[in-house]
């Protein structure tokens, strides 16, 4: 039966194991030679449904049809045998192996019992050669930048022969040059005959590249549209419901004195290599400091030791003229009102079998006020959690339902309730909106603007550079544990500039960051 | 708008209902199951299967006398089992509560037999020490991880081997009766014990004594901050970590109190049933406390009913072992069926997944009708 579509997934409904219900009678055609873009919010059920089709999640209901034929996915073997690749978020590469072995990995060349690891080379740079792939076969995958990372697994899909493409929010950790390169590349793989299935929030992005995009609402399918027929406008209202005002509103920044200071800080990471490399800057109160930079260039080492987290960094910080503690620091933080909006909500950020009151009171249960005499006070605890539940929408039916039944942005605005709520000295928030919608995105930036006004410090570490740019006072970059510059005022900064600095193209002289230390 | 609202509550209603009742049924089948097997057993290997079903599950019940003995093995079930629900809160797999119990029952012995004050004044003392050598017994395996990463199970395991030859070097060196043939201590002084409760049974005071100890623990868990941050720890200790909970602190005083309870019930054994003290190997309570702490999902208020379980089914066994065929050790494979049930995650888990499934979809349909 020919048609004109390569794939075709009808009435999918999957239900998962806690009861959500997170696709519904969805369906998606994918025709030959396209770049379609899956759109919507966190928690739309995007991700499901690509797992549904890459065979790692089975659909409750619901049939798939590829090239015209049904076929059953019982798991991403048998998806890959059929064409079908897909490049995580999180990249799956073992970073100790080449380039080269983690591409073979489970089809190696044999020569007798042996790897012919002459033909493997010669395989991936005959790929890499094919598809204009700028890869080195040899070297080591932990050397390599997220881009280069992202072309291997993109590789990596290639050479097993995937004729259907998903890429996963490949822009999210891409900086503005690497975003353009892989867009050459995949209008490439497109007129080379590929099918590209493109996730992403990014609505610019995806009426840039893809020619045809479908739309989930909770779960729900939306329509498929040709997308030179929708605006941007068109295509966030079909995502929300609703029409979102995309600007931050906010004020200049009055800065007032030095809230957390920050001198001659140098950690290493879990192998032992410098990731902070003597760093020192300060944070005063009423401002914002935006942090920019690729993933992985300190930022994680930096946070995880301001925050208390990491016991072993050498330099010292102060908050509030109080020289922070190494050893169980996190209690002493907390209690100078150290904030801290985690960027891995599910293993630090929360209790996910805990109840969504007993999450929001993690850090006021000891109280005197949440508690009476030897008792804690449930009627207090109660219209505390209602009282946040409300004023962040967490989307629940009950204050008792346990937070691992929420969608992830529900979850994300449960941690955000809790460590924005009552004093704070220093927030520290690390992608404070990943992974929620653009409402309450919005909701969380006009609350950090106007925390900032009531005169805390705030540190925000974001891989989208956009929001850094729109919410941030300051703006320091990292790039290989250093701070390569800063911007004393956001506004004169933009995505070209701020994305030169973040590829270590271009560097600050020290006298130009002197500020830094103001 | 405010109809959907109302059904989707039901919906989750009935979600956190299906986990609730899958949870129960899982250990109502577990002990079903095993029991089942034991009728299989019985009548593979005896003559008179008929009689020893009889006095396994009935027999129990068929005197006072017999009924006494299910609440008098119950109480130090109940000690145990609550010492270890509170260490492995937790997440501390400290098994130091054997010793605590064996250590908690010989401290009793000792200062019973020498103490120069009054009866009263002496039990007094016996308790309050048993909890304190109890609660430092519990402090050193717990001390060994915190500073030297010494996996808790482990050493905890190996320090009752040092501790049960302790005792038995302190039964035999100090507190042995020379005067007796048999090993056992020299007599507890007159009114040196807790005093029967109910009478023409060896139901003690300590069952009072048990109640209230389960029944405080069930309000600090449950009720209080520090209980709060003993279910953090448990439940997320890198979460508890970053709230700025002091997670060490915690986990060491919980392994500290559930061992001094341990300790305590000792003491509480000792009075409530001995004259002497004639243990020369540690009576294993405390591993006890790992099948109640299980079958009562660490929970301090299922405590009382899977002690009154397990103590059931001892004292039919020993009902079914004084008057028929098959020997008590038969208990040990019930106990052995429920433990793998119970632990065993997937055990009944397609069910409530289908259970869910049908629960969500069938409100879904309604919702679109």
């Amino acid at each position: 039966m020919a048609n004109e579509y390569i794939l075709e997934m009808k009435d999918i409904t999957k239900v998962y194991p806690n009861g959500v219900i997170a696709n519904k009678d969805v369906d998606l055609s994918l025709k030959y030679n396209e770049i379609h873009a899956i759109l919507g919010e966190n928690g739309a059920g995007k991700s499901t449904l690509m797992k549904i089709l890459f065979g790692s999640e089975q659909a409750t209901e619901g049939k798939i049809y590829l090239q015209g034929e049904e076929v059953v996915f019982n798991d991403s073997l048998h998806a890959i045998q059929n064409g079908i690749g897909m490049v995580h978020q999180h990249f799956m590469l073992d970073p100790e192996l080449t380039v080269t072995e983690n591409i073979i990995l489970g089809m190696e060349p044999k020569k007798g019992l042996s790897l012919d690891y002459k033909k493997a080379r010669q395989l991936v740079a005959d790929a890499a050669k094919k598809y204009n792939f700028n890869v080195r076969p040899g070297q080591k995958v932990s050397d390599l930048s997220v881009g280069q990372k992202q072309k291997v697994e993109i590789l990596k899909a290639l050479t097993r022969g995937a004729k259907i493409l998903i890429l996963d929010e490949p822009t999210a950790v891409l900086t503005p040059q690497e975003t353009e390169e892989l867009f050459i590349q995949l209008k490439q793989l497109r007129d080379d005959g590929h099918t590209i299935v493109f996730i992403s929030h990014k609505l610019n992005e995806v009426k840039e590249i893809c020619t045809r995009g479908t739309v989930l609402r909770s779960g729900v399918g939306m329509g498929s549209y040709d997308l030179s027929n929708v605006t941007i406008e068109e295509l966030s209202r079909l995502m929300v419901g609703r029409d979102v005002v995309r600007e931050v509103e906010k004020t200049k920044a009055e800065p007032q004195e030095v809230a957390l200071k920050v001198n001659h800080l140098t950690v290493l990471d879990d192998e032992l290599n410098v990731a902070v490399n003597d760093v020192s800057f300060n944070v005063r109160k009423g401002q914002i400091i935006g942090v920019a930079g690729v993933e992985g260039n300190g930022q994680r080492e930096l946070i995880d030791s301001i925050t208390g987290l990491d016991e072993t960094y050498e330099g010292t910080i102060y908050l509030n003229g109080t020289e922070l503690m190494r050893k169980n620091g996190t209690k002493q933080r907390r209690d100078l009102s150290m904030k801290h909006i985690p960027e891995d909500r599910n293993t630090l950020g929360v209790m996910p079998d805990a109840s969504i009151t007993e999450n929001l009171i993690a850090l006021n249960y000891d109280k005197d006020s949440f508690n009476k005499g030897m008792l804690m006070d449930s009627s207090v605890i109660q219209n505390f959690s209602d009282s946040l539940i409300d004023k962040y929408q967490v989307k629940t039916d009950s204050s008792d339902t346990a937070v691992r039944m929420l969608s992830g942005g529900n979850v994300q605005k449960v941690v955000a309730a809790r460590e924005m709520e009552g004093e704070v000295e220093l927030l520290v928030a690390d992608q404070p909106t990943r992974g929620i919608d653009i409402g309450a995105a919005s909701f969380i930036h006009d609350q950090l603007i106007g925390m900032r006004k009531d005169g805390a410090a705030i540190i925000l570490v974001s891989a989208d550079i956009n929001e850094v740019l729109a919410v941030s006072d300051s703006i320091v970059v990292f790039y290989e544990g250093e701070i390569t510059a800063y911007f004393d005022d956001a506004s004169t900064c933009d995505e070209e500039i701020l994305g030169r600095y973040m590829l270590g193209l271009e560097q600050m002289s020290k006298e130009e960051m002197m500020e830094v230390n103001h | 708008m405010k109809q959907t609202t109302v059904e989707k509550t039901n919906v989750r209603d009935r979600i956190r209902k299906i986990e609730g009742r899958f949870e129960v049924l899982r250990t109502i089948l577990a002990i079903a199951i095993s029991l089942i097997i034991i009728l299989a057993l019985v009548f593979f290997v005896s003559d008179e299967p008929l009689n020893v079903v009889y006095n396994l599950f009935v027999g129990p019940l068929t005197s006072v006398r017999r009924f006494g003995s299910v609440i008098e093995i119950m109480i130090p079930l109940m000690f145990t089992g609550l010492a270890i629900a509170i260490t492995f809160s937790a997440n501390r797999f400290n098994l130091i509560s054997e010793s605590s119990f064996h250590f908690g029952a010989i401290t009793a012995a000792y200062i019973g037999i020498f103490s120069p004050f009054s009866a009263p004044l002496t039990i007094l003392l016996i308790l309050l020490s048993s909890i304190l050598i109890g609660g430092l017994l519990g402090y050193v395996p717990a001390l060994l991880e915190e500073k030297f990463n010494a996996s808790v199970l482990v050493n905890s395991l190996m320090l009752n081997y040092v501790i049960s030859h302790f005792a038995n070097y302190i039964l035999n060196n100090v507190i042995r009766d020379r005067s007796s043939s048999a090993i056992q201590s020299l007599p507890l002084p007159e009114g040196v014990n807790l005093g029967e409760l109910v009478s023409r049974t060896r139901i003690h005071w300590g069952l009072i004594i048990a109640l209230v100890i389960v029944f405080l623990a069930y309000i600090v868990i449950d009720k209080t901050r520090w209980g709060y941050s003993l279910k953090a720890v448990g439940r997320n200790e890198k979460f508890a970590r970053y709230a700025g909970i002091n997670v060490g602190m915690v986990t060491i005083l919980a392994q500290v109190v559930g061992s001094s309870i341990a300790g305590l019930g000792g003491a509480v054994e000792m009075l409530g049933i001995y004259d002497h003290y004639l243990w020369t190997s540690s009576p294993g309570y405390g591993f006890d406390g790992v099948i109640i702490a299980a079958l009562a999902r660490n929970k301090p208020k299922y405590i009382p009913l899977a002690a009154f379980f397990l103590a059931y089914i001892r004292a039919g066994a020993d009902v079914m072992n004084r008057s028929t065929d098959v020997p008590a050790e038969i208990v040990s494979v019930i106990q052995a069926i429920i433990i793998v049930l119970i632990a065993s995650q997937a055990f009944l888990s397609k069910w409530k997944q289908k259970q869910i499934i049908k629960v969500s979809q069938e409100a879904d349909m309604k919702g679109a009708a």
